[in-house]
């Protein structure tokens, strides 16, 4: 090949990981009772893409295994295999190995021949078998075509669409390979061409009646139309002695017979559907892509924002060149425009880096789908709101903390059936996905119906870690709060999915660095809840700003519980020396921001003078004692590693109205500070 | 002066007190005039704090403090010098402090002599030598060493020649 093939090669993996999760979706979705043709020819094509892509490029080992699979999907579409519980399963474990194979071709990796080989023996072992079992099954009610009659030529019926040669393919040099098989009759049909003034000689007005006398296997024709199938209209059709007839319909449709009906039906089932799903697959692998898929009416709109903005910039900046007193009202209307355009673009562009949850939520089906067999659980997931938006960076980073979540519910929520049957619960449990926009963040919640936190042996567990002591009093909250601890797990037995007790902290912590939070709600006996709460984009915060001093700090509002006036008899002593106050049931540490921070000057180094905003970070709450609120504002955040390096106590910092720079506090990293010493507060500065 | 039109670098050079001291123009950026900072919080005492230069957040380090001399008050004529340097491969710009700034000066490698050593009582790290032009003793500085050490434990080993 002349043409250097390797920059294809990274949308042929782009793509092929797309169709093997539409093959992995379809494949869970199909119920073996009811079979969905427009599903199974889904899947087909998608295995046929990958064939023939990876064929094209020199993947051999990849087209040899995915050719096998095409062959099992062709004779279910076909209807002359049923689809049987055993073979979808078969074809998922081969998704498996298939998707395996890709990553390692990609990376240049090594395959596990072993497994390839082993799957491969298995596709071919279903194949084997069931060939002639097709009549029994209770999706066909017609007959199978006697394999034993006599195939001497195909008839087939090529209509390309207008736009076919635009990509490249030549009706003639098609038909030319064609008449290389064998003795070719060719009738073509003028009858849809337009006039000539009108014609646009790129456009394909033409389609051809083709009688092929040769004793070929169909895959034969197939190969040749390959390139074509998605822009033509394609019927082939086998010719037995003198009467055309028609390979059995797959299940749902009429009984055979007519060429006509049938060859419509086959026309059907080609005309492939435009709508390729491309919103919902997501990259393969692990590795996030650099790339991303943006609706075009985004796009649309973001360019109309623009316009907006360009015809109000050249309205000031018109009034600017003469300007007198007097227009200085439609100065303020046209600022309060250029201010209203601004924000839009804004959104706008914020929404471009948003996709659908779903892509996150996809993995799911499948896991529940493996690891309640591999539990001998009853578990059915329901999933909602897969569609709200979220920005990549977060979608990329939420998966694995909510697949370590999921994996939490089903093996240590769910009970087995048994369980559930004697407490009087349906045996098969749910697990629920939900997703929603809620007050400027997003909220992905993990709803289970099994056992609940088990309070007692939380605390048991707690108190063996030495982290709790004996007649220590604790809210549920704060006992639920302790599963978030490093090393912390009440499984008995450490099973392979989960129970080692190192996940549920950087989950968290996880959580904790995109800005977002996590609780859990419990009750014993009915299920669990994890609620998780994340900004809607990574570069904007909502803060408070306050004052400190002559300081001004942001504290983004997700970590804000309250702001408190703080009277002198809410305060308590703690051997001397920590400052703490009484927040309805609890006694909270105060942390003075001035000392954490060497702020020199503060106005309120008497608790009374200032205000304590409440906060929590990492399941800790504290109050925080600063001057004053000056606000609450949507700020971007800007990074200080970028050109300096990370400051403890400081996420970001982000640059006000009047052009200064704020620091943006990190919680966690304050209370960190804070308990190294600085600042828990002096006793002897209050009055 | 003789021409040099073969090899040499130009260096911008400023003062810090009666001290000359230059940097390769090249890694100067820009140059501003001082305005207020905003403070790091728990930051070495060189690090007077961050500013935004047109939107990015660029640490300011005041280079008397910096190289161990005491610092004096800011005023008109106070300059902040933006320069861009190499961490691991990244670029980033820092401002430092400076009294006043003065000429472009060249030289060659044969006009740069080696930094004289002080032993214990000065750290030289941050020099790549020395230059003369009209009888001035100019120190050349290698901004890359500007940044603060990563630890304690490094600042302390800086400080011993």
């Amino acid at each position: 090949m002349s043409i250097d093939m390797a920059q294809f090669h990274q949308v042929f993996f782009e793509e092929s990981f797309e169709g093997l999760d539409v093959m992995e979706s379809g494949l869970l979705s199909m119920d073996p009772g009811e079979v969905d043709d427009e599903a199974i020819n889904a899947i087909f094509r998608a295995a046929h893409s990958i064939k023939g892509g990876s064929g094209t490029f020199g993947f051999n080992d990849v087209a040899g295994f995915t050719h096998v699979m095409e062959t099992l999907l062709d004779e279910m579409r076909d209807g002359r295999r049923p689809v049987t519980h055993e073979a979808v399963e078969v074809l998922l474990r081969s998704v498996d190995v298939l998707r395996e194979m890709l990553t390692a071709t990609r990376d240049s990796d090594a395959m596990n021949e072993a497994r390839i080989q082993a799957q491969q023996a298995e596709l071919e072992a279903l194949l084997a078998a069931a060939a002639g079992d097709v009549v029994e099954s209770a999706q066909l009610d017609t007959a199978v075509e006697p394999e034993t009659v006599k195939i001497n030529g195909w008839h087939i019926v090529f209509r390309p669409h207008l736009h076919m040669m635009r990509t490249g393919n030549d009706p003639l040099r098609i038909i030319r390979e064609l008449a290389g098989l064998g003795e070719l009759q060719v009738e073509g049909d003028v009858s849809l061409l337009p006039r000539f003034s009108e014609f646009d000689p790129e456009e394909c007005h033409l389609s051809w009646d083709l009688h092929l006398k040769s004793a070929v296997e169909r895959s034969a024709i197939e190969d040749i139309f390959d390139w074509v199938e998605d822009d033509c209209d394609l019927a082939i059709m086998p010719i037995h002695d003198a009467v055309t007839t028609e390979v059995p319909p797959p299940p749902v449709a009429a009984p055979v017979a007519l060429a006509e009906p049938a060859k419509e039906r086959r026309q059907l089932q080609r005309r492939v559907p435009e709508d390729r799903r491309t919103q919902d697959r997501r990259a393969g692998g692990s590795t996030a892509s650099s790339s991303i898929r943006v609706d075009i009416a985004k796009i649309d709109g973001l360019i109309n924002r623009v316009g907006e903005l360009v015809i109000t910039q050249s309205m000031l900046s018109m009034l600017g060149e003469e300007f007198h007193l007097g227009q200085l009202d439609r100065l303020r209307d046209g600022l309060a425009q250029l201010d209203r355009h601004t924000r839009e673009l804004q959104e706008s562009v914020m929404q471009i880096r948003m996709l659908p949850i779903s892509f996150t939520f996809s993995r799911f089906p499948r896991l529940v789908h493996d690891l309640s067999a591999k539990l001998g659980k009853k578990i059915e997931l329901k999933m909602t709101g897969e569609s709200t938006e979220v920005d990549k960076t977060v979608i990329e980073k939420i998966g694995d903390p909510l697949v370590h979540l999921v994996r939490n519910s089903l093996d240590h929520g769910i009970e087995m059936p048994e369980q559930r049957a004697a407490a009087g619960k349906p045996e098969t449990g749910t697990v629920q996905l939900n997703a929603y926009h809620k007050g400027g963040n997003i909220v992905i919640e993990i709803k289970d119906d099994g056992q609940g936190l088990d309070r007692e042996r939380i605390l048991n567990k707690a108190m063996e870690r030495g982290l709790v002591s004996e007649g220590d009093s604790l809210s549920d909250r704060q006992i639920h709060d302790l599963i978030f601890q490093p090393g912390f797990s009440t499984a008995d037995q450490v099973s392979d999915v989960s129970g080692r007790g190192v996940g549920m902290d950087v989950v968290r912590r996880n959580i904790n660095e995109l800005g977002g939070s996590v609780e859990i709600e419990s009750e014993a006996g009915q299920g669990s809840a994890i609620i998780i709460r994340l900004p809607l984009t990574l570069a904007i915060l909502d803060g408070q700003t306050i004052s400190v001093g002559r300081e001004t700090y942001i504290i983004p509002l997700v970590s804000i519980i309250e702001s408190i006036q703080v009277r002198q008899e809410m305060i308590r002593l703690v051997a001397g020396r920590g400052e703490t106050f009484r927040l309805r049931d609890d006694y909270l540490p105060i942390i003075r921001l001035h000392e954490v921070f060497g702020i020199e000057n503060p106005q309120a180094s008497d608790l009374a003078d200032g205000l304590l905003v409440v906060v929590e970070g990492e399941g800790k709450r504290f109050g925080i004692l600063v001057d004053d609120l000056v606000g609450q504002q949507q700020v971007v955040i800007k990074s200080l590693e970028a050109n300096y390096k990370k400051v403890d106590g400081v996420s970001g910092a982000t640059i006000l109205g009047d052009g200064s720079v704020a620091l943006i506090l990190d919680i966690p990293g304050i209370i960190r500070l804070a308990a190294q010493g600085a600042g828990l507060g002096d006793y002897r500065k209050t009055a | 002066m003789t021409h040099h039109e073969d090899e040499g670098e130009e260096y911008l050079t400023f003062r810090l007190g009666d001290e000359s001291y230059g940097v390769d123009i090249l890694k100067v950026q820009e140059i501003r005039g001082w305005e207020p900072v905003t403070r790091i919080p728990n930051a070495p005492v060189f690090v007077q704090g961050v500013l935004n230069l047109r939107g990015a957040i660029v640490p300011v380090f005041d280079l008397r403090q910096r190289l161990g001399m005491p610092s004096r008050g800011y005023d008109k004529e106070t300059v902040v010098i933006v320069v861009r340097i190499n961490e691991s491969e990244a670029e980033k710009n820092i401002g430092v402090v400076v009294d006043a700034v003065s000429d472009v000066m060249r030289a060659t490698i044969d006009d740069i002599s080696k930094t004289p050593d002080f032993g214990a009582r000065l750290s030289t790290d941050f020099m790549v030598g020395v230059a003369t032009a009209d009888d001035k003793m100019i120190m050349l500085l290698d901004v890359n060493r500007l940044q603060p050490p990563e630890a304690a434990g490094e600042a302390a080993e800086a400080s011993v020649a």
